[in-house]
């Protein structure tokens, strides 16, 4: 579904070198590295807004950057890290934004667009806020809300920049059972960043350690996430062992003073 | 949680139909009660049958004299609040949505300044050329919000108070450098320059129509990308995502609310806050949606400034007050409520 080869980014300074991955219809990939080390970047780069300066991108089959904005965003779902709306729409209507590259410039929304955005808010469960402008709403509401444009535009890859940031801990585990859910069901390929380490072991097919702009690790969270890699990579103590029900690596943060 | 009852989940056909046609009704009600009230007593039947003579091309049994109050003297002046109003309006909800600030308006931003001095410039320059007025109004208003646009730049995220920052401080500028103008002009024209700059809508009939035609276009072109400044207002890398063409857009919709300022500026000077008022009240009623926000802003642009130049003519009379008095008086107290609300 993604192939990337070799992606080079920097403004003054490089952001990204020479980073290469790949992601399988129905994987959930989780993009991993500490503040700084180029994931928002190179998510962009995956959607299309930003171009690399060398190295492919590729999203089945294409290259975002160099088909029409319409036709790439019929193919991708993104939500960004954060949004401040400072209008206050209502949360039908940011939803129904998902459905943008499926219309007429001009005219209304079809029948299917509201199926398919009656549905995504379904499943985000923010059907109950459709009227409330989302100004209102507070901001782990306002990022289901996010999630569920970016579903109504039924993607073949959903790109989710920190979706769980805002999220109390059971709504963060909602998020990544649903993102599951969807790639499991169908077909969907989803990629994540976030900083939630045990629950991308938990949830993730594959895991990509960035670290300053380089590709660290890259493969099965048991193989990706242990001890010494995330050591490395966001230097701070930890250890690494495994969770006693669903055996999937879990990370213990050590303060350094208790080591 | 508060629900809106009247603008429900979204903006239907219903909705849409309904408060364009009430907006409709509202500006032929107050279109009729402008040209009837003035200095000269006039009766409201009279207005009707002056105007409905004026569209069937039937001879009206009205006194002359009455006639021509109406007809040349009133009638321009009104249906010049109509095209104007309906520019700064419709020119106030595009820059807010583009720059995703509730509080642009062509006049906090500096941009109406901008379209100022194009218009002062071309009066020195080319006299002679009243078209020229409202074609360099729209070159300077175009560089401005190229400017301010700049200026409010700053590091990460463009803060709202960055941005009117950066507008007060080229009002500042340009304002000056518009008074120097006038005032190395000649005596005599300089008493008009200063009344148009406030805001003035006895100015120029005869620019009238090519205004309109200004106006229209600039109206049209900004209907025409209102589906996509819906996702503009959220965010531009979002819109890019989700399909919108968003430079395109931009630039598309900065150059025709630039036309739109430049056009209103040039014959009527610099009145303000009907940019920021208008758009407020329609998003407050009928929601958010620019499909509906766009052309209700338009109505209520024009029947806002139809009233505010009723009262300028009547409040004093029988001498006239400038309309820019009456929207600032009215404008800026709620643009200090808004602020105070947006923080």
């Amino acid at each position: 579904m993604v192939e990337a080869r070799d992606i080079t980014f920097g403004y003054s300074r490089p952001v990204l070198n020479g980073v290469s991955f790949e992601v399988s219809e129905g994987e959930l990939f989780a993009l991993l590295g500490p503040n700084g080390s180029g994931k928002s970047t190179l998510i962009k780069i995956v959607v299309g807004l930003l171009k690399p300066q060398s190295g492919s991108v590729r999203v089945d089959g294409r290259d975002p950057a160099l088909i029409s904005r319409r036709e790439a965003a019929r193919a991708i779902g993104y939500v960004a890290q954060e949004s401040s709306v400072r209008f206050p729409l209502t949360v039908m209507e940011m939803v129904l934004q998902g459905r943008f590259a499926y219309g007429q410039l001009i005219g209304f929304e079809s029948e299917r667009d509201l199926v398919e955005t009656e549905w995504a808010m379904s499943v985000t469960e923010t059907t109950e806020f459709a009227a409330t402008p989302i100004t209102q709403l507070s901001g782990g509401e306002r990022q289901r809300v996010m999630l569920a444009r970016a579903l109504a535009v039924k993607p073949k890859l959903l790109v989710l920049d920190e979706p769980v940031a805002n999220l109390d801990i059971a709504h963060q585990v909602k998020m990544f059972d649903l993102v599951r859910e969807l790639t499991q069901k169908t077909r969907m390929s989803a990629i994540v960043v976030t900083h939630e380490l045990n629950l991308a072991a938990e949830f993730a097919t594959s895991v990509l350690l960035l670290k300053s702009g380089e590709r660290i690790a890259a493969g099965k969270p048991d193989e990706v996430m242990t001890e010494a890699k995330l050591r490395k990579v966001f230097e701070t103590g930890l250890i690494v062992d495994k969770n006693p029900v669903s055996g999937a690596p879990r990370m213990t943060l050590v303060p350094t003073k208790s080591q | 949680m508060k629900r809106r009852s009247f603008t429900g989940d979204r903006l239907s056909v219903r909705r849409l139909a309904i408060v364009l046609g009430l907006l409709v009704v509202l500006l032929t009600a107050v279109f009729v009660v402008s040209i009837t009230i003035g200095s000269e007593r006039v009766g409201l039947l009279d207005t009707v049958r002056v105007v409905t003579s004026k569209l069937t091309g039937q001879l009206a049994n009205v006194a002359l004299e009455k006639q021509i109050i109406i007809t040349d003297i009133r009638l321009p002046r009104v249906l010049m609040a109509i095209v104007v109003g309906a520019a700064l309006a419709v020119a106030g909800s595009a820059y807010q949505a583009l720059l995703r600030n509730p509080l642009a308006d062509p006049g906090i931003l500096g941009i109406s300044s901008g379209a100022a001095l194009g218009a002062i410039t071309a009066t020195v320059f080319a006299e002679s050329l009243p078209i020229s007025r409202p074609v360099a109004a729209f070159v300077g208003a175009v560089i401005t919000i190229g400017i301010v646009y700049a200026l409010g730049q700053g590091g990460e995220r463009t803060g709202s108070e960055r941005l009117i920052l950066a507008g007060v401080i080229m009002n500042a500028l340009l304002s000056s450098i518009v008074i120097f103008l006038v005032t190395t002009a000649s005596g005599a024209r300089q008493r008009n320059v200063l009344s148009w700059l406030i805001g003035d809508l006895s100015g120029e009939p005869a620019l009238l129509i090519p205004v309109a035609l200004f106006v229209v276009s600039g109206i049209g072109v900004v209907y025409a990308n209102a589906r996509s400044l819906n996702l503009m207002m959220v965010g531009e890398d979002d819109a890019l995502a989700l399909g919108v063409e968003a430079r395109r857009v931009k630039i598309a919709v900065y150059l025709a609310a630039s036309l739109l300022t430049g056009a209103a500026v040039a014959v009527s000077g610099a009145i303000g806050f009907v940019g920021l008022i208008v758009p407020h009240a329609v998003r407050l009623v009928g929601g958010s949606d620019n499909r509906l926000v766009v052309p209700a802003a338009a109505l209520v642009g024009s029947s806002f400034l139809m009233i505010a130049d009723t009262i300028a003519r009547t409040i004093v009379a029988p001498r006239e007050l400038n309309i820019g008095v009456i929207t600032s008086l009215v404008g800026a107290p709620i643009f200090v409520y808004l602020l105070r609300r947006s923080n």
